[in-house]
């Protein structure tokens, strides 16, 4: 069987600045991948060239996933493809209700998978029973997206938008910036539910604490645009212990 | 970064540059007879057409005067628009359909092709019970010169509720138009009304008696469909004491390389406790992606609260027109009236608007609120023009205006020219205005989310619009939403 994600060789940046300098990285449907390491090292970089955000520019190697070349796709095309990217600074649109965005970013997504759109009662049933899910209140679903929500609200609701589109790949940026350690077990949580053996994840994170809520089966480090070493959980410990130190010494040497 | 961001900005622009007018879905031409008047504008003109409508001798010396006036006044040039000189002598002001000439005596006389035409755009002129759930609206259609059809009249006549063409409301109901013709807009209030007075076809015209509440929407339905013609409609709403209409007009023309000229005069008369909501949907012909053809839309409209408790609202999404010129307002005249103004204008390729409103408070107790959304996109340039103006015995006038603009690009242009003045001590009046752009970080945002660029600029656009969209009747929000969208098309890339 293919992996569901299948990178190798990535070299992109924006203008003449490399940012990532030979990345691989290969993640099979059910398992969960957590990439750390230091400021700089380009890991949100790396979550914006898998999503297609505009203004960055591949030049070399090649990102596969479950049989889509993903750099013949624009955004909203791997988007519907299945890949799924959380926010770490969520965006705010003022004046479309947060059930409106959610119908449209459904309906969009299934009409680009052939699928007939839902009508307003199924989706107003599966909204609310997807937010009941992760503790939200129906109200939540009527105010303005992300405007006036605090850091938890917004983080929670990139979980709802996950758990409505249901991808099959999720790459959670940063999810545990800003959180104080409540708001942090609830997204978990929310995330664990939807752990699936046809779900792959890539939870990006600078901390070790969010990985004892979500549990990954392999942990990379990543330093100047590269992975330089993967392991087990038993990693985040290490690197918890240690800081980034040698990590950036590494850097250091190839500057 | 800067590299990153000149490449989306070249994205843009090209994708802005692919943009054309073939999009206007409305751009089709009728091939209908017309009886049409030479070019040319004299006093012999005014004479043609008011006999063409077997008008009364005072009509006449109405229209004379407007046109003596208007030879001595100047064509405005403080608004924030450029177009090249209009020659008012190679211009047609009146144009009929020849199966009009001796007038339809009612609905199952007019012109199929006619008909066929506003079936095309959507406007259904034949009665007919609506879906369930939907509430009825009445139609009172104008092709070019002349209106060719008004639905459920005889409904409305029940209730004492008068809907027909402003030719037939000469003809049968002489009293009311000489009360109120001009009485709201003079003939010389202003270069394109005194214009209107002296040549204007038709239009519609609408009189709710006391007590009485209108118990459908009425509509007018403007179409141009002759080339090189100008179309100078009035319509004249009257809502007695205690009566309440609400009102909706929309507008279309064909597709063509010229320019046509459209200069309308819509008066509103609220009498004591009486409610009006007028709502426009302009969506005129704009012109091509090189400003080449569309409407010029020079339009005076305007609302009297006559008498106390009097009510106005006004509600408009502009999104046609290749230029822009209108400032529908209030005069609050009666103690403790209020007006209202909401408004969506929305430029791009290379149109210009400039529009907004006036508020003037004359009657004690008065309020008035302003809500303004303009959003450019192409090479377009989009200006607010506003008056808030309280007289010296408008005691306790407050107003409240909010003025936002949202740029989609970086070769439009917003303006916002607010007119404030204040004559008595105990006004209270708000003033909020933001100018903001759509970030290429919302767009990216909805993209994941699996909206493609177009949608997720409607939906930004229409979450902009929100509280202007809420106050149109529900039948036209949902076109308007829709409207939104495939005006800025090719906006983004």
């Amino acid at each position: 069987m293919s992996a569901l994600l299948e990178i190798s060789n990535l070299q992109a940046g924006i203008g003449d600045k490399a940012i990532l300098k030979g990345l691989d990285l290969t993640i099979q449907a059910g398992e969960v991948h957590a990439i750390m390491g230091p400021n700089g090292s380009g890991k949100s970089t790396l979550s914006y060239v898998l999503s297609g955000k505009d203004g960055y520019d591949i030049t070399g190697g090649s990102m596969q996933f479950d049989g889509h070349d993903l750099a013949d796709l624009q955004a909203e095309e791997r988007a519907i493809a299945g890949l799924f990217l959380a926010f770490q600074y969520p965006l705010e649109i003022p004046g479309v209700t947060n059930m409106t965005f959610l119908k449209t970013a459904l309906n969009a997504v299934r009409r680009g998978r052939g699928e007939d759109e839902m009508d307003a009662a199924s989706f107003l049933r599966l909204a609310r029973e997807k937010s009941r899910a992760l503790g939200m209140d129906d109200d939540m679903l009527k105010r303005q997206l992300n405007v006036g929500f605090s850091g938890g609200e917004k983080k929670r609701n990139e979980i709802l938008q996950m758990a409505m589109l249901e991808p099959k790949l999720a790459i959670l940026d940063e999810t545990d910036s800003g959180l104080d350690i409540d708001a942090l077990k609830i997204v978990a949580e929310g995330v664990n539910a939807q752990r699936s053996p046809e779900r792959g994840m890539l939870v990006i994170t600078h901390y070790q604490r969010l990985l004892d809520f979500i549990k990954p089966d392999v942990v990379h480090v990543m330093a100047n645009g590269r992975i330089v070493r993967s392991g087990g959980p038993e990693l985040a410990l290490e690197l918890e212990k240690s800081g980034y130190a040698d990590y950036r010494g590494n850097e250091a040497a190839h500057a | 970064m800067s590299e990153a961001k000149s490449t989306i900005d070249r994205e843009t622009v090209e994708q802005v540059a692919k943009f054309g007018g073939e999009h206007y879905k409305y751009g089709f031409e009728s091939d209908i007879d017309a009886d049409r008047a030479p070019n040319g504008l004299s006093e012999d003109i005014v004479r043609f057409i008011s006999a063409k409508k077997g008008e009364p001798e005072w009509l006449l010396a109405w229209r004379l005067d407007a046109y003596e006036r208007w030879c001595t006044m100047d064509e405005p040039k403080w608004a924030h628009v450029h177009y090249p000189q209009i020659d008012f002598q190679d211009l047609c002001y009146y144009a009929a359909p020849k199966s009009m000439e001796d007038g339809p005596k009612s609905l199952d006389e007019v012109d199929p092709e006619l008909l066929r035409t506003y079936e095309k755009l959507g406007i259904p002129l034949i009665e007919q019970e609506m879906l369930a759930g939907v509430r009825k609206v009445a139609v009172d259609a104008v092709f070019d010169s002349v209106s060719v059809g008004t639905t459920f009249r005889d409904e409305l006549a029940k209730e004492g509720i008068i809907f027909c063409s402003f030719s037939e409301a000469v003809k049968e109901h002489p009293d009311l138009v000489k009360k109120y013709l001009g009485s709201v807009i003079p003939k010389s209030d202003n270069y394109y009304a005194a214009l209107n007075s002296a040549v204007f076809s038709d239009g519609s015209f609408v009189y709710i008696p006391p007590g009485v509440r209108c118990p459908m929407e009425l509509s007018t339905y403007f179409r141009i469909n002759e080339a090189n013609t100008g179309q100078f409609e009035r319509t004249l709403v009257i809502a007695d004491k205690g009566s309440y209409v609400s009102y909706l007009e929309g507008c279309t023309a064909p597709m063509r390389d010229e320019n046509q000229l459209h200069a309308a005069v819509v008066e509103l008369v609220a009498l004591e406790d009486a409610e009006i909501k007028y709502s426009t949907v302009q969506n005129w012909y704009p012109g091509d992606a090189e400003g080449k053809g569309g409407i010029y839309n020079f339009v005076t409209k305007r609302g009297d609260c006559r008498e106390a408790r009097a009510r106005i609202s006004w509600t408009q999404v502009e999104t046609g027109s290749a230029v822009t010129w209108k400032y529908p307002s209030c005069i609050l005249r009666g103690d403790d009236s209020s007006g209202e103004f909401y408004s969506i204008a929305i430029s791009n390729n290379l149109q210009q608007v400039d529009s907004g409103t006036k508020m003037i408070h004359l009657g004690r107790n008065t309020s008035s609120k302003i809500i303004s959304k303009g959003i450019s996109a192409g090479r377009s340039s989009n200006a607010y023009r506003g008056q808030v103006s309280v007289h010296p015995k408008a005691a306790n006038a407050r107003n409240f205006t909010q003025c936002d603009s949202l740029l989609i690009g970086d070769q439009c242009a917003a303006h916002t020219v607010p007119y404030i003045e204040a004559k008595n001590l105990s006004a209270v009046l708000e003033h909020e205005a933001t100018t903001s752009k759509i970030s290429d970080d919302q767009l990216f945002f909805c993209r994941q989310r699996g909206l493609d660029p177009e949608e997720a600029v409607a939906l930004i656009v229409n979450g902009f619009c929100r509280d202007v969209l809420q106050n149109l009747p529900m039948e036209f929000a949902v076109e308007a939403q829709k409207l939104v969208g495939i005006s800025l098309e090719g906006s983004v890339g």
